[in-house]
C-alpha cells in the first residue's frame, strides 16, 4: 500500500509571503504576475518577472515548488500578454501553470510541451467528463475543482478520471462557481473572469450615515452596520439584502472555509493536494494558516485514524477568519 | 440575422409549459431553445417531454436545439448529458465541458454562454471540434466581440443574449430554498411559485438582483432591441430572446419587426417597455457595468 500523503498548497501575494509560506511549511506555493492574467489582479499585489525568479530560486533551494496561477479568460486585445506569461513561466521553471482558458491551454500544450498544466478553479470544472475534456486535449494533470460539490460528489468525480485532485481547504469562500459568476461585472464592469477582480476596491465606498457604517459597490449599498457590528469587506455576494420584506444574507454570510475537520476524509479519498485561498492576504496570514495547516496534516499523515482537530489549531484559524466565522461549505451537503 | 427564443429558466408547472411551447410554434421566431438548464430538480417536465415538444416545433417549422444543464453535480446529472448528446434528431447546446466532451466530432453542436468564449483561439478550437455555432459570454462587450469575429478563422456562427433577465451566476446552494429556511434537498420546489424569479433589493430598495434557485439573475431586464442595428455592423447571426412569464409572443414580434426595419430602434424601444417585468440595462454591450442602460442614439432621447 502506498503511505499516505496530500500536498498543501499556500498562497503567495507577494515575495515574503511566499517566503513565509516556504519557511511554515508550505509543498507548493502559488503565485501570479502583476497584471490581469490572474485572478487576485489587486494594486500592490504579486510578482514581477525579476521578483518570480527570486521566488522560484528560493522555494526550489528549499525543495518546494512553486505554480503560476493564469487564470483569467485572455481577452482578444491583449492576447500576447497571456502568452507571453506562459513563455516566462516555462522559462522560470515554474513547476506548473494553473489556467482556465482552452486556446491558453493550447499554446501552452503546443509550445512549451514540458510545461505542467493544472486546470484552475475556474475553469467550472465540476463533473468528471469537463476534467477529461481537459485532460484528453491539453493533457492537464491536475484540477482544481469549484466550491460548490459535495464530498460524495468529488468523490464520485474522482472515480472517473484519472486526473489528479486539488481541493480547496481554507479561506475565502465563493458561493458561486468559479467562473460562472458575473455578479461582479455586472456591478462594477470587471469581474473574475475579465479583469481577475471581484467586488474591485477602485468601486467601494464607506460612509458615516445617522443609519449606521453603509459599504458600497459602485453606487450599491451592499451592507449596513449598526455600531456595534464588524464591518466587512463589500464582497457583493456577502451583503444583507431584503427578499419579500426580509433582511438577511441572502446569499451567504461572512465567513471562511475551513475544511481542518475532513482532513482524515480527504486524505482517505486520495485527494492530491488542499488550496488555501488569500493571496491578497498578508504574510502573517500566511504564517498563521500555514503552520496550523502544516501540524495537521503531518498528523493526519501519521496516523489518520486518530486523528482530531485540536482546538487550539481553530482558535488560530479563527483569528484570521472572515467575520471571525467557519463554515465547511459545500462539502457539507445541507449548506447547500 | 436570425431570431432565437432561449430555453425557459424559470420552473413553471407541465401545463404552462405545454400552453407556451404551443404559442411558441406560431410565435415569429426561428430557432427554439429547449430544456432544463438550471436545476436537476425540477422535474415536471422530463427530457423524453422535451423531445416531444422538440418534435411539434420541428413540425411547425422550427429549428430546435435541447440545452444542457449548466452545472454538472451528479452522476444522475452526467447521465442526462450523456442521453442528450445521444440523440441524433436535434442540435444540443453544450453549457459545460462535460456536454462537449460528449458532443465534440459528432453532430454539430452549439457551444452555450457558459463556456467563456472569449478570445478566437479558443472560438477557433471549438469549431474544429464541431461547434456550428456559439453564444457570446453575458459579461461581454461589442467591442470585445468585434475583435474575436476579426481575427478569427472559423465561419462558425455567433449568437447574442438580447433580452431578458441576464443569467448572472450558478451556485450548488439553492438561494430561493434558503430564502424560505429550506434546504436544496427538501426544497417543496418553490420555485413554483415565482414565475419570473424572486426579487433581491438594497437595503434602501433599489432592484438588484433576481433570485432563481441555484441561479442568481439581474433584476434590469437585459435589452439590447435599441441596438439591433450595432448588433447586425458587429456580425451577429443570431438574436436570443429569454423567455419570461408573460408577454414573451409580443416581445419576440417586436424584435422581429425591429430586425425588419418596420420599426425604428426609438419605436421598438418605446413599446416594448410596457411589456417588461422590471425597466432596460445594457450596459454589457457598451463595455460598462452590466446594470447600466446607456441609449443607442442620443437623438432619441427627449
Amino acid at each position: 500500500m502506498q503511505p499516505d500523503k496530500i500536498e498543501l498548497v499556500c498562497p503567495a501575494g507577494s515575495l515574503p509571503a511566499l517566503k513565509t509560506a516556504v519557511d511554515n511549511g508550505a509543498d507548493c506555493v502559488y503565485m501570479g504576475f502583476r497584471d490581469d492574467t490572474n485572478a487576485r489582479n489587486f494594486t500592490g499585489l504579486n510578482f514581477g518577472f525579476d521578483n518570480a525568479k527570486e521566488g522560484v530560486r528560493y522555494a526550489h533551494a528549499k525543495g518546494k515548488k512553486v505554480l503560476l496561477a493564469l487564470n483569467t479568460y485572455p481577452q482578444d486585445e491583449g492576447w500576447q500578454r497571456w502568452t507571453k506569461a506562459i513563455d516566462n513561466a516555462a522559462e522560470l521553471g515554474m513547476d506548473a501553470v494553473i489556467l482556465a482558458d482552452p486556446g491558453l491551454m493550447q499554446y501552452a500544450a503546443k509550445t512549451h510541451p514540458d510545461l505542467r498544466l493544472h486546470l484552475s478553479v475556474q475553469g467550472s470544472a465540476t463533473n468528471y467528463e469537463a476534467i477529461n475534456f481537459y485532460h484528453e486535449m491539453f493533457g492537464i494533470q491536475r484540477a482544481v475543482v469549484p466550491r460548490v460539490l459535495a464530498l460524495a460528489q468529488v468523490e464520485q468525480l474522482m472515480a472517473g478520471t484519472e486526473v489528479e485532485i486539488e481541493l480547496f481547504g481554507f479561506g475565502g469562500l465563493c458561493v458561486m462557481v468559479e467562473g460562472r459568476c458575473a455578479l461582479s461585472s455586472y456591478a462594477t464592469g470587471d469581474s473574475p473572469n475579465t479583469r481577475g477582480v471581484c467586488s474591485p476596491p477602485k468601486s467601494v465606498r464607506w460612509q458615516e450615515t445617522p443609519k449606521g457604517l453603509e459599504s458600497r459597490l459602485n453606487g450599491i449599498l451592499i451592507d449596513r452596520y449598526d455600531a456595534d457590528e464588524n464591518a466587512g469587506y463589500p464582497t457583493l455576494c456577502k451583503g444583507r439584502f431584503d427578499v419579500q420584506g426580509e433582511t438577511y444574507y441572502a446569499i451567504e454570510e461572512p465567513a471562511s472555509l475551513n475544511t481542518l475537520e475532513l482532513l482524515p476524509e480527504l486524505v482517505r479519498m486520495g485527494i492530491a493536494a488542499i488550496k488555501i485561498e488569500g493571496r491578497q492576504r498578508s504574510p502573517a496570514y500566511v504564517e498563521q494558516v500555514t503552520k496550523v495547516w502544516r501540524q495537521a496534516i503531518d498528523n493526519c499523515l501519521r496516523d489518520k485514524s486518530t486523528f482530531a482537530v485540536k482546538p487550539a489549531w481553530m482558535t488560530e484559524l479563527g483569528k484570521v477568519s472572515e467575520g471571525q466565522q467557519q463554515t465547511l461549505g459545500a462539502y457539507y451537503r445541507p449548506w447547500k | 440575422m436570425k431570431l432565437a427564443l432561449g430555453p425557459v429558466l424559470y420552473y413553471w408547472d407541465r401545463d404552462t409549459m405545454l400552453s407556451f411551447y404551443d404559442e411558441m410554434a406560431d410565435a415569429p421566431v426561428d430557432i427554439i431553445y429547449l430544456g432544463e438548464t438550471v436545476c436537476s430538480r425540477r422535474h415536471l417536465l422530463r427530457l423524453q417531454d422535451y423531445l416531444d415538444m422538440a418534435e411539434r416545433l420541428a413540425a411547425a417549422g422550427k429549428e430546435v436545439v435541447i440545452s444542457t444543464q449548466t452545472l454538472i453535480e451528479s452522476e444522475y446529472d452526467v447521465k442526462t448529458l450523456r442521453k442528450i448528446a445521444e440523440n441524433e434528431n436535434f442540435r444540443v447546446e453544450a453549457n459545460d465541458m462535460g456536454a462537449v466532451r460528449l458532443l465534440a466530432n459528432k453532430l454539430p453542436f452549439v457551444a452555450g454562454s457558459t463556456l467563456n468564449i472569449f478570445n478566437p483561439q479558443t472560438l477557433d478550437l471549438l469549431a474544429g471540434l464541431g461547434a456550428s455555432r456559439w453564444v457570446m459570454p453575458v459579461e461581454m462587450s461589442r467591442e470585445a466581440l468585434v475583435s474575436v469575429l476579426r481575427n478569427r478563422q472559423s465561419g462558425i456562427e455567433t449568437e447574442v443574449f438580447a433580452y431578458g433577465r441576464l443569467p448572472l451566476a450558478f451556485s450548488a446552494r439553492c438561494f430561493t430554498a434558503r430564502h424560505h429556511n429550506l434546504q436544496k434537498d427538501d426544497c417543496q420546489f418553490k420555485c413554483l411559485d415565482y414565475e419570473d424569479g424572486l426579487a433581491l433589493k438594497t437595503r434602501e430598495g433599489q432592484p438588484f438582483l433576481t433570485l432563481n434557485g441555484i441561479q442568481t439573475q439581474s433584476a434590469l431586464v437585459h435589452n439590447l432591441i435599441g441596438e439591433l442595428d450595432t448588433l447586425q455592423d458587429a456580425g451577429i447571426d443570431v438574436v436570443r430572446v429569454s423567455p419570461q412569464a408573460h408577454h414573451t409572443g409580443e416581445i419576440l414580434r417586436l424584435f422581429r419587426e425591429g430586425m425588419e426595419q418596420r420599426l425604428t430602434s426609438a419605436q421598438a424601444l418605446a413599446q416594448i417597455e410596457g411589456l417588461m417585468p422590471a425597466a432596460s440595462c445594457n450596459g454589457y454591450w457598451h463595455g460598462k457595468p452590466g446594470l447600466d442602460f446607456i441609449r443607442n442614439n442620443p437623438l432619441a432621447t427627449v
